[in-house]
């Protein structure tokens, strides 16, 4: 007979929760954990490669030149995951606009200028195809994508099953372009990354078509309720990471200057895996772009890391993103399950 | 019309369909290999391009079956392509740190262990789906992105290969002028359907995969049942890795099984399997595997570059999608019957009495009285 | 209290649905600065005449005058323009979103289309405060009790009903002069109730109209001024609160004079051996029902009785071990029974037949026979089949003693009548053979014939000493069967009665309406 004094405490605070409850609660602390882990990582990486030349500002600065095809497409990916979506198509849209890009440099003479905006606009309109089959069609986003994933890795081989070195003047020289910044050096491809994050913010969280992202997915049939013009949204989550799959895809192209039908395979994971290591709930609703940077830059630290290393192998950076992956989906699963209860 | 409602009852069947399809690339082949349908006896082994197509189909049907039934409890494994890359690196690099490569015994244990392996990643994914509660796609996601991985940190990055006579059996062999894979692809498939349709399992998750909350209220274990099928599913897809490993006489870490999952789900999904659960076919299953196999054959013979394969599969991965969507149905064939409406209708109550059987209903009735 | 013209007229409101007419000739006003409750019984027409108000249905007859002006709205969206708004049952809010942004949503006040966050957060906070909540806009609305989500939903639409968008004139001000609160009370606890009801009444001051729905009679007659009571689709009558005491207003509700319901229950019940089943002790779960103590004998039937929403679903779901009761506990033959999960009660032999056949009963692509037998199937496990032979007999065998239509086993139960769906349902637990047998509704929706079969099911059954908890809106169902009326109100198991001849169902409605049985 234990019937009573049970619900009685919740109600004097239930209007102000508590200081810790709302720390607990904070929808940044996934983002700030990962920066503290990225900075840990950081500061391991100096005690133990510090006469290595690890502590030259360049290798810092080198994350982001390493990786800043990836920001871009994880930007993307943030988009669709926030809203409650997924995108497997991102790693063959990269590889494609390689190809694409290769080609129509390469074999077609097109100038850069033209052909720079044609890759964007090819990526945006597979991703704005996807987006209206999800919508309209009522078919879950995993396997609409996934045939993106199929038709794009097809479509480069269409186009050559031999990888497209890229000769082209143009190309080399704004991939050998460095953007000083006294202490090191960004690449331009770094440089766009970075703008891309923060355009990507600015959309997020200063319009309503960032905010409507965000409202369904914590919610889709709420949004709906409240009158927010839903399916347009969704049709412009994917559109938004096509466009930011073909420009990762010529930052790609600007980095390993060749196009290559294999290039990018399974960049899609990389890209959901630093979306989730940077705090962004796969369920959608919950999230920030710059946790995706500090996502992708603890992946990029932890290729640098096992680089300096020396004797560890590539395939442990594999590794390492599969168990980071692996603990940070599980805090978020705790962390749910708490604001639940 | 005797005939017509036999024609019904046919078109009706599960498997008409993906059969149909089947049956349709085959004969396509005909104009281009006119000894397409021909299987020639050299050496005391069966060859033929129908032969080969099972034989090269045998790692997507294990995989297949094996996604089916996970598929069928509402989930997805997207981890199966891991742990082929898995059991095959294990295995071989267990048989090529053995004196003497050809030993039966060590061969088996070598199995053993790789099998071992895929059992462990399926509790794994089990556990998290089935306890923690994580969606199937975001928990099986890990043992994707870490498995390659781990299988490159058992060959060490290289590709092991291996000169074991017994080994070589299970992939590349023959056995009764037939390939041996075919016959592991048999059992496996017959001990999956006595396993689901002779014991309660396959009503079970059809059950639970139809309607989980009144599963959980019929007293039905579904956490058990999840984890039983995630392991099904990672062994299936352990037998698939010695396949393809065997196949090659080589572990290649990196590449064995690359997007296999991708194409399992496919064949599911071109079986019947709706990817929301419930009812499930393994034959269908088997069948769209098939169809998969031959798409490829298939545009290898007719003289399509190849590499035109993955944009076939989109193809039909977007087509069969579409045709399952009702929405999609409901616009592109509910307009040809002036349902205009239908649009606009949405406004109207989704409550109100549903409508009488509609017309298209009303006519095999009849038939049968 | 003066009269004024009503804000909000409709008259001969006809609402059609293929085959059933949902509203015939309702007339309904509503006077600004006064809170009317609207009442009736599951399907006498309240929520049709919401969405028929709201613009989600359309109108296929009669009049709506807003402020003296006819109106007809296309859409929620237009109704909304034109200041009714309405806030449902469910919180339908974005929890990851912030208090503010939540209220201001798809209308966040921007400049060269950026939002202006500060702008924003001093509006929803003027908002918030003008209506005395304490909230710090800032927070995710998810951390935040169901109460308070409830209450900023209610300034959301409150916001809406401004038009321009600016937040302006928000708070009862010229925006929102009609809100609609559709059964907001349902999932709140009482503290929470009492900040929504002052919340209520300040709006009435300010002289917003406000129409209110709830299944909790004690709430109407606290904070209600007026209502109208519906049934059947028909208007019944509309009263002062302060003239209909609860009694009345069950009867109207219910439809039956008190002096028309003293008639005789001819059916004789069988006396059961007073051995003890099933007792529960203290078993209650906050939020769904508060702790009883029931006991039930081998053979006996118990009935619950109470209105919609009083808790007889909740009291059915907690013996099942369906919900995870927050205390006491359940024995059946002396032996305590696990409630984590419903395989405790069904190992001691209880059954449980939800009222949601489709959601929470039958898997609707699965076959009659496998269906049917789920349960006993799941009680042996995977590992041990029923042999097939076995297995189609006892199929056989209920289809023909339940007279299950199609009685084809393989038929997909998903499209059999919903009678027959409550035979499969049937079927399937009592195929294990249960000491207990919890049916919820199981004659609601179904046709006269089924629902006479199922009734002399469930004499015989408990002849045979089989245990029933039986549920039903209708008392004289009730009635009918039960040795004992569990009796519930507000979420209370208020009174058990045993049956007899001197108990007719007005005692029982009076037991409803005043919540003590003498």
């Amino acid at each position: 007979m234990t019937t009573t004094t049970q619900s009685p405490q919740a109600a004097p605070d239930s209007r102000t929760p508590s200081r810790a409850a709302r720390l607990l609660a904070d929808r940044r602390l996934p983002v700030a954990a990962t920066a503290l882990l990225f900075l840990v990582m950081y500061g391991v990486g100096l005690s133990r490669y510090q006469f290595y030349g690890f502590a030259e500002p360049q290798v810092f600065l080198n994350l982001f030149i390493d990786n800043g095809y990836l920001l871009v497409a994880a930007v993307g990916v943030t988009f669709v995951i926030l809203s409650g979506g997924i995108d497997l198509s991102v790693g063959s849209m990269i590889g494609f606009t390689t190809m694409f890009t290769a080609w129509l440099v390469e074999r077609q003479g097109l100038p850069l200028a033209l052909v720079i905006p044609l890759a964007l606009a090819v990526g945006a309109f597979g991703g704005f195809l996807m987006g209206y089959v999800i919508h309209n069609f009522e078919i879950q986003p995993f396997i609409v994508t996934l045939a993106g994933l199929f038709l794009f890795r097809g479509l480069c081989l269409v186009i050559s099953k031999e990888s497209i070195s890229i000769s082209d003047s143009g190309v080399s020289s704004m991939a050998q372009a460095q953007v000083s910044l006294g202490m090191g050096f960004l690449s331009i491809g770094a440089v766009v990354s970075l703008v891309v994050l923060a355009l990507a913010f600015y959309v997020l969280h200063y319009t309503r078509f960032g905010r409507r992202v965000y409202a369904i997915g914590g919610n889709e049939q709420s949004a709906l309720l409240m009158g927010l013009p839903q399916g347009g949204t969704k049709i412009a989550v994917y559109t938004v990471s096509g466009f930011c799959s073909a420009l990762a895809g010529l930052l790609f192209t600007l980095y390993i200057q060749s196009g290559d039908p294999l290039h990018a395979t399974g960049m899609e994971l990389d890209a959901i895996a630093a979306v989730v290591i940077g705090g962004t709930l796969l369920t959608g609703g919950s999230g920030y772009v710059l946790g995706t940077l500090f996502g992708v830059l603890v992946l990029g630290l932890i290729k640098s890391l096992i680089q300096f290393e020396g004797t560890l192998s590539s395939w442990w950076t594999k590794i390492a993103t599969g168990v980071l992956l692996c603990a940070f989906i599980l805090i978020q699963r705790f962390m749910t399950t708490r604001k639940k209860a | 019309m005797t005939t017509t409602s036999r024609w019904r009852a046919l078109t009706h069947h599960q498997l008409f369909w993906p059969v149909a399809v089947l049956i349709l690339l085959l004969l396509v082949n005909v104009p281009f290999t006119p000894d397409f349908f021909s299987v020639k006896m050299t050496d005391g082994h069966l060859y033929g391009s129908l032969v080969s197509i099972v034989l090269f189909g045998s790692p997507l049907i294990l995989v297949a079956v094996g996604m089916t039934l996970v598929i069928a409890t509402g989930g997805i494994d997207l981890s199966v392509g891991a742990v082929v890359a898995i059991t095959g690196a294990l295995t071989c690099s267990y048989i090529s740190d053995q004196a003497d490569q050809g030993a039966l015994s060590g061969v088996l244990l070598a199995m053993g262990l790789g099998l071992l392996a895929a059992v462990v990643c399926g509790l794994w994914n089990g556990f998290l789906v089935a306890r923690m509660g994580i969606q199937p796609i975001i928990a099986t996601l890990i043992i994707m992105v870490a498995g390659r991985g781990v299988a490159q940190f058992i060959t060490d990055g290289q590709i092991i290969t291996i000169n074991s006579e017994p080994y070589k059996l299970i992939g590349g062999g023959y056995w009764l002028t037939l390939p041996f894979s075919i016959f592991v692809v048999a059992v496996v498939v017959a001990v999956t359907v006595a396993l689901t349709r002779r014991t309660a399992l396959g009503l079970l998750v059809e059950s639970v995969g139809g309607n989980a909350e009144a599963s959980r209220l019929v007293g039905i274990r579904s956490s058990r049942i999840k984890i039983m099928v995630y392991v099904f599913c990672a062994l299936c897809a352990g037998i698939a890795g010695l396949m393809i490993s065997s196949n090659t006489s080589a572990a290649d870490g990196n590449n064995a099984g690359l997007w296999i999952e991708l194409d399992a789900i496919l064949a599911v999904v071109i079986g019947g399997t709706s990817l929301l659960g419930g009812r499930f076919s393994i034959g269908g299953t088997v069948v769209g595997a098939l169809v998969i196999q031959t798409l490829t054959t298939t545009i290898y013979t007719i003289g399509v570059p190849t590499q035109t394969n993955l944009v076939f599969k989109a193809a039909v991965v977007i087509v069969v999608c579409l045709l399952q969507s009702p929405k999609f149905r409901a616009k592109v064939f509910g307009a040809k019957f002036g349902a205009r409406f239908g649009a606009r209708g949405s406004a109207r109550p989704a409550a109100a009495p549903a409508d009488p059987a509609p017309p298209a209903d009303a006519a095999p009735k009849m038939e049968v009285s | 209290m003066a009269e004024p013209r009503p804000v909000l007229e409709m008259a001969g409101i006809v609402k059609e649905f293929p085959g059933v007419r949902a509203l015939s000739d309702v007339d309904f006003r509503l006077f600004p600065g006064e809170i009317h409750a609207l009442m009736g019984e599951n399907g006498a027409g309240k929520s049709t005449l919401i969405k028929v108000l709201t613009g989600v249905y359309s109108l296929d007859g009669g009049t709506i005058t807003l402020d003296g002006e006819s109106v007809r709205f296309a859409s929620p969206l237009q109704a909304q323009q034109a200041g009714i708004s309405t806030v449902y049952q469910e919180v339908n809010l974005c929890p990851n979103l912030s208090v503010a942004e939540n209220i201001f949503i798809g209308r966040e006040p921007t400049r060269m289309g950026r939002i202006q966050w500060k702008r924003l957060r001093q509006e929803a906070a003027r908002l918030v405060d003008r209506l005395g909540l304490d909230i710090d806009v800032t927070a995710p609305l998810s951390s935040y009790p169901l109460a308070v989500q409830q209450l900023v939903a209610i300034v959301r639409s409150l916001g809406i009903g401004d038009g321009d968008g600016d937040g302006e004139g928000a708070g009862g001000g010229p925006g929102t002069k009609v809100l609609i609160l559709d059964e907001p009370t349902s999932s709140l606890d009482r503290d929470e109730v009492l900040q929504l009801f002052a919340l209520m009444r300040r709006l009435k001051d300010e002289g917003v109209a406000i129409l209110f729905v709830s299944h909790f009679l004690d709430q109407i007659y606290e904070v209600c001024d007026r209502m109208t009571v519906l049934r059947n689709g028909t208007l019944v009558s509309e009263h002062l609160v302060s003239d209909l005491d609860q009694v009345g207003l069950v009867q109207l509700m219910l439809g039956k004079a008190m002096g028309q319901l003293e008639e005789l229950h001819e059916h004789q019940l069988h006396s059961t051996a007073g051995e003890t089943l099933l007792k529960a002790d203290g078993l209650g779960r906050t939020g769904s029902i508060a702790p009883f103590d029931l006991e039930i004998d081998k053979g006996e039937v118990i009935g619950l009785a109470g209105l919609l929403g009083s808790g007889r679903t909740e009291l059915a779901r907690l013996l099942f071990g369906a919900d995870h009761p927050d205390s006491g506990t359940v024995t059946v033959d002396g032996k305590q029974v696990s409630l984590s999960a419903p395989n405790g009660a069904i190992g001691a032999g209880v059954a449980f037949c939800s009222e949601n056949r489709k959601t929470e009963g039958l898997v609707p692509d699965l076959t009659v026979r496998e269906n049917i037998i789920l349960a006993l199937q799941a009680a042996r496990g995977w590992t041990r089949p029923v042999p097939a032979a076995q297995r189609d007999e006892l199929v056989a065998k209920y289809i023909k003693a339940l007279d299950i239509r199609p009685a084809n086993p393989e038929a997909r139960v998903g499209q059999l009548s919903g009678g027959n769906q409550q035979k499969v349902l049937l079927a399937r637990w009592l195929i294990t053979q249960p000491k207990l047998l919890i049916l919820d509704e199981p004659t609601r929706g179904i046709d006269i014939g089924a629902k006479a079969e199922i009734q002399k099911l469930v004499v015989s059954l408990s002849e045979d000493g089989m245990s029933v908890l039986y549920i039903a809106a209708e008392l004289e169902e009730v009635l009918r069967l039960s040795h004992t009326i569990g009796v519930l109100r507000d979420r209370r198991l208020v009174a058990r009665i045993t049956n007899g001849p001197e108990i007719t169902t007005s005692k029982i409605l009076e037991t409803i309406a005043s919540g003590e049985h003498q």
